[in-house]
């Protein structure tokens, strides 16, 4: 199978217009007879669905939590970008396109972040019309701030909650579809397959949460909109019911998985303290804007910071990249604090941590200031660790955040299942091998309100579909194929807990599939992923019935899909031998140990299709060209 | 530490349920209350027993999923925490410490800790909102908005719609809750044209939902999370009234 990104000719700045004017409509009276269903309520699926629903289509909306304004979405604190360029400070699309181009190592396609870039200031005018209350200057106009791998301030922001504003705002607006009918929510529901009639997405197989009842629906197409598979890793940022498994269930019914070695370590985030622990928290990158990053001079320097003098404290990101500082991209940010606590520069009792210090930004601006811009990640932090970040500098480490890889999907949001569209952090699009701050916001957000709803009206005009109805023989397949593996699940009834089989898992991947990787690492991964998942299948405890609320089976469903899914990201973290953006092959570095790419191998999307478990998967590639930027060796000194 | 725990069990919407006890050991300080719990279900579940049914999300006490009542204060002893955000330093080696879930006619109880709160969602869906479709927009800087309005709107659009506040209120009332979205939207330019019909069908879903009336007791303030104040309560009163008695 070739893949066809369906790129839009013509210049790069007209494609978008263009491509809308050439898609085909559906009648406004012709759209309630059409059913799109949309999983997942974070920022993609709630303003895809309210979207939709707005348009008049029949929309049907579900998400495991108990409601849908509790989508992962809503834990984003920093904010979101857009080219707006109100600080006057030499924004712009084409800059901002060429920001996230570069922040991304070149991996991403240009087409599709120069319509991000395009479409970026629609949003925060959509936002803003809903009430959401961004930060203000006292003039009334809106504020911004900077965020990593930019010298433009383009950055909105509610305090240190924007994901929770916006997605309130998205809810909002599809609890108004609610009310209008348009659409209607499912909540705690759990996608476990995908049903294709004809080589079309037709509809999904669910479990009721709270009943256990196995529900079927159809639909003219359908969206995932699932959210990333950080938590493959065990400890990450992400929300504790954050999985892949909706994404993963498709991928075995055709759709193809690109890029999965593309993970995110964010640098700062509050260092691991004991086995008990079940999630990692983030402090937000905006903290770098005043946060100063050190370690000791002296490897092993145990005196506490305020005793270590200023020229024996190394500010090794203001030192080694003067001008951006301590605003490098994320994986450069993270790497760094790696390689100083390799060096046994780290502080804290484990060592693996680095000080990030708000002294000089408090005497500078008063604390007053620094409480206003971050007060709640302060208090946050100091629940979390019993320290006052106003006296003493933070700890961070870098901990598993956000994976620009997820299942394929063309210019239209499609993937390889025809009628299947994938939107926000479950699809790989826009951010190539490293995301920028801000940017992930912007991005579902663009693919809710603003591209699904043109691409996805061309699919259902042009497509002849039949009428489909849940009868059919292939939702009784997917049907049997949900409750057979959730009955062996039962059945099992070994003596290891999926927490305990997930937290080795998870230990397994931080080790060797984590912020650096080699060819050795990488083949002993994947000898031991499969003797854990045997494992898992032997000897998993799920203890209970599936007829009512049984959260250790639904999360014993995910650990299993993810003891697939790992085999999958360490394949592609192995077939890739360059270094680029948060994948680092120690094999592939320049002399002063920067990531290195190598273009004339690696220019590609790879996109995996399945073959069965613990069969190797085939590898498609997607040529990546360039046609208005020209890839070079990124460099932020 | 060693810690005991009391714990209400009931296994559906429609059974009776009961308190059960529990001991966890090594139970460090650091831990959050939640991993806590989690420690006691590894307990039950390698033992074959059903675990403790709770609910957690974000874990970082935005989301709103967790919530439960701890030694008979919503979300446990600190203020402005949620139950995930609570660590176990807070406690003291040998203390028994009993949970149960919210108790309210509007949300019931689908498995020991965790209830349904679908009826907040029916009262955003009455009115929570400003209604403007996705394409119209204007310009963002457009309408200037004070920057201490925009503080006080985002003070109120804070909530996490966790429950706590009505979990806490003798009546059962949703009032915190709803009055902190009619707030928001009230102080907020885009929130003008539909202020009347807002807060009107907004406290009409909310008493038909089944939720109790307001008897200005401030338990719901004291427990909120999100320091989300009776402020609220009061411009909900005063919005409500000037809408009734609007001609
Ligand atoms: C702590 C943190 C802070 C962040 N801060 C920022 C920031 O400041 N700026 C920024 O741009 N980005 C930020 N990000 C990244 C950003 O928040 C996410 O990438 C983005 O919100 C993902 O949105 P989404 O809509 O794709 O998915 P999500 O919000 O993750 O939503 C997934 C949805 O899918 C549903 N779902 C999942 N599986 C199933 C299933 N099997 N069946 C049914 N439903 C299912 C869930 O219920 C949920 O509704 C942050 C991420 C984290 C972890
Ligand atoms: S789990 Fe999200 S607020 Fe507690």
């Amino acid at each position: 199978m070739r893949l066809d990104a369906k790129i839009p000719s013509g210049p790069l700045a007209d494609k978008w217009d263009r491509h809308r004017f050439e898609s085909k409509l559906v009648n406004p009276a012709n759209r309630r007879r059409h059913t799109i269903i949309v999983v997942g309520t974070g920022l993609a699926g709630a303003s895809a669905a309210a979207s939709l629903g707005e348009l008049g289509y029949n929309v049907l909306s579900f998400c495991i939590q108990d409601s849908p304004r509790r989508a992962h979405s809503i834990a984003a604190q920093g904010g979101i970008n857009a080219a707006k360029n109100y600080q006057n400070d030499g924004d712009s699309i084409e800059r901002l396109f060429y920001d996230t181009i570069k922040g991304g190592d070149y991996r991403a396609r240009e087409a599709n972040v120069y319509r991000l870039a395009q479409v970026s200031v629609n949003i925060i005018d959509q936002c803003v019309a809903q009430g959401v209350p961004f930060a203000r200057e006292y003039g009334g106009q809106l504020d911004n701030r900077s965020f990593g791998g930019a010298q433009v301030s383009r950055t909105f922001y509610a305090r240190g909650q924007t994901g929770q504003q916006l997605l309130l705002g998205a809810y909002q607006s599809l609890m108004r579809q609610v009310e209008r009918k348009t659409v209607r929510i499912f909540p705690f529901r759990e996608m476990l397959d995908l049903v294709v009639i004809n080589g079309r997405a037709r509809g999904i197989v669910c479990r009721n949460l709270v009943t256990g009842d196995i529900e079927r629906y159809a639909a003219d197409a359908v969206c995932l909109a699932t959210g990333g598979y950080g938590t493959a890793y065990y400890l990450s940022t992400n929300a504790v019911g954050s999985n892949v498994t909706a994404a993963w269930r498709a991928h075995k019914r055709g759709a193809f998985f690109a890029n999965p070695c593309f993970t995110q370590i964010h640098p700062t985030c509050i260092p691991v303290t004991g086995e008990d622990q079940s999630k990692l928290t983030l402090m937000s990158e905006s903290l770098r804007n005043d946060g100063r990053v050190w370690v000791p001079k002296k490897p092993g320097d145990k005196r506490p910071p305020h005793e270590i003098p200023e020229d024996e404290r190394d500010y090794y990101l203001e030192r080694k990249y003067p001008s951006f500082g301590n605003l490098v991209p994320r994986d450069v940010a993270s790497r760094n604090a790696k390689f100083v606590c390799d060096e046994g520069r780290g502080v804290g009792e484990s060592g693996l941590a680095v000080y990030l210090d708000f002294r000089d930004a408090i005497e500078r601006l008063g604390r007053d200031v620094i409480k206003a811009r971050y007060g709640n990640l302060f208090d946050m932090y100091r629940k979390i660790t019993d320290e006052d970040p106003y006296e003493v500098p933070m700890r961070i480490y870098p901990a598993i955040h956000y994976t620009m890889g997820g299942l394929w999907v063309d210019y239209n949001l499609m993937s390889t299942i025809p009628g299947l569209h994938v939107l926000g952090e479950a699809n790989f699009s826009d951010h190539g091998a490293n995301r920028l701050g801000a940017s992930a916001l912007m991005q579902g957000l663009a693919d809710g309100y603003f591209i699904i709803p043109y691409t996805i009206a061309h699919y259902i005009a042009s497509t002849p579909l039949e009428k489909v109805t849940t009868d059919h023989e292939a939702f009784a397949e997917a049907e049997n194929n949900v409750r057979q593996r959730i009955d062996r699940l039962l059945s099992i009834k070994g003596s290891e807990t999926p927490r305990s089989l997930h937290r080795r898992l998870g230990k397994l991947l931080w080790d060797y599939v984590g912020m650096s990787r080699n060819e050795a690492g990488l083949k002993k991964a994947l000898e031991e992923i499969p003797k854990l998942r045997e494992e898992f299948w032997q000897n998993v405890s799920v203890p209970g019935d599936a007829n009512y609320v049984n959260k250790n089976l639904e999360y014993a469903g995910r650990v299993a899909d993810y003891l697939e899914f790992a085999e999958l990201l360490t394949i592609d973290a192995l077939h890739r031998t360059e270094s680029c953006g948060g994948h680092f092959r120690e094999e592939s570095q320049t002399p002063d140990g920067e990531a290195l790419r190598d273009d004339e191998r690696f220019s590609y999307v790879a996109a995996w299709e399945y073959n069965g478990v613990g069969q190797a998967p085939t590898l498609h590639e997607e040529p990546l060209v360039f046609e208005y930027v020209t890839p070079t060796q990124r460099s932020y000194k | 530490m060693r810690i005991h725990l009391r714990i209400w069990r009931q296994p559906g919407p429609d059974a009776k349920g009961h308190f059960e006890n529990y001991t966890v050991e090594r139970v460090s300080p650091n831990m959050s209350f939640l991993e806590m719990l989690d420690t006691l279900n590894e307990d039950l579940i390698r033992r074959g027993q059903d675990p403790v049914a709770f609910d957690s999300d974000c874990r970082e006490g935005i989301c709103g999923t967790c919530g439960f009542v701890v030694n008979g204060r919503p979300h446990g002893p600190d203020s402005q925490t949620t139950v995930c955000q609570l660590h176990m330093r807070r406690f003291r080696d040998g203390d028994t410490i009993t949970l149960e879930p919210w108790r309210a006619k509007a949300f019931p109880v689908l498995r020991d800790l965790v209830v349904d709160r679908s009826a907040f969602d029916r009262i955003i869906q009455a009115g929570g909102y400003t209604s403007v479709n996705v394409g119209g927009a204007p310009d963002a800087n457009a309408i200037p908005i004070p920057k201490e309005v925009a503080e006080q709107a985002f003070d109120s659009a804070q909530c996490i719609g966790c429950g706590a506040c009505v979990a806490a209120c003798k009546n059962a009332s949703a009032m915190l809750f709803t009055s902190a979205k009619v707030r928001h939207l009230a102080l907020l330019p885009q929130g003008q044209v539909e202020r009347t019909r807002r807060v009107l069908n907004m406290v009409a879903r909310m008493d038909a939902e089944g939720f109790g009336p307001c008897s200005n007791e401030g338990e719901c303030e004291a427990v909120c999370p999100k320091g989300i104040t009776l402020d609220n309560i009061a411009t909900l009163n005063r919005e409500w009234w000037k809408a009734a008695l609007k001609p």
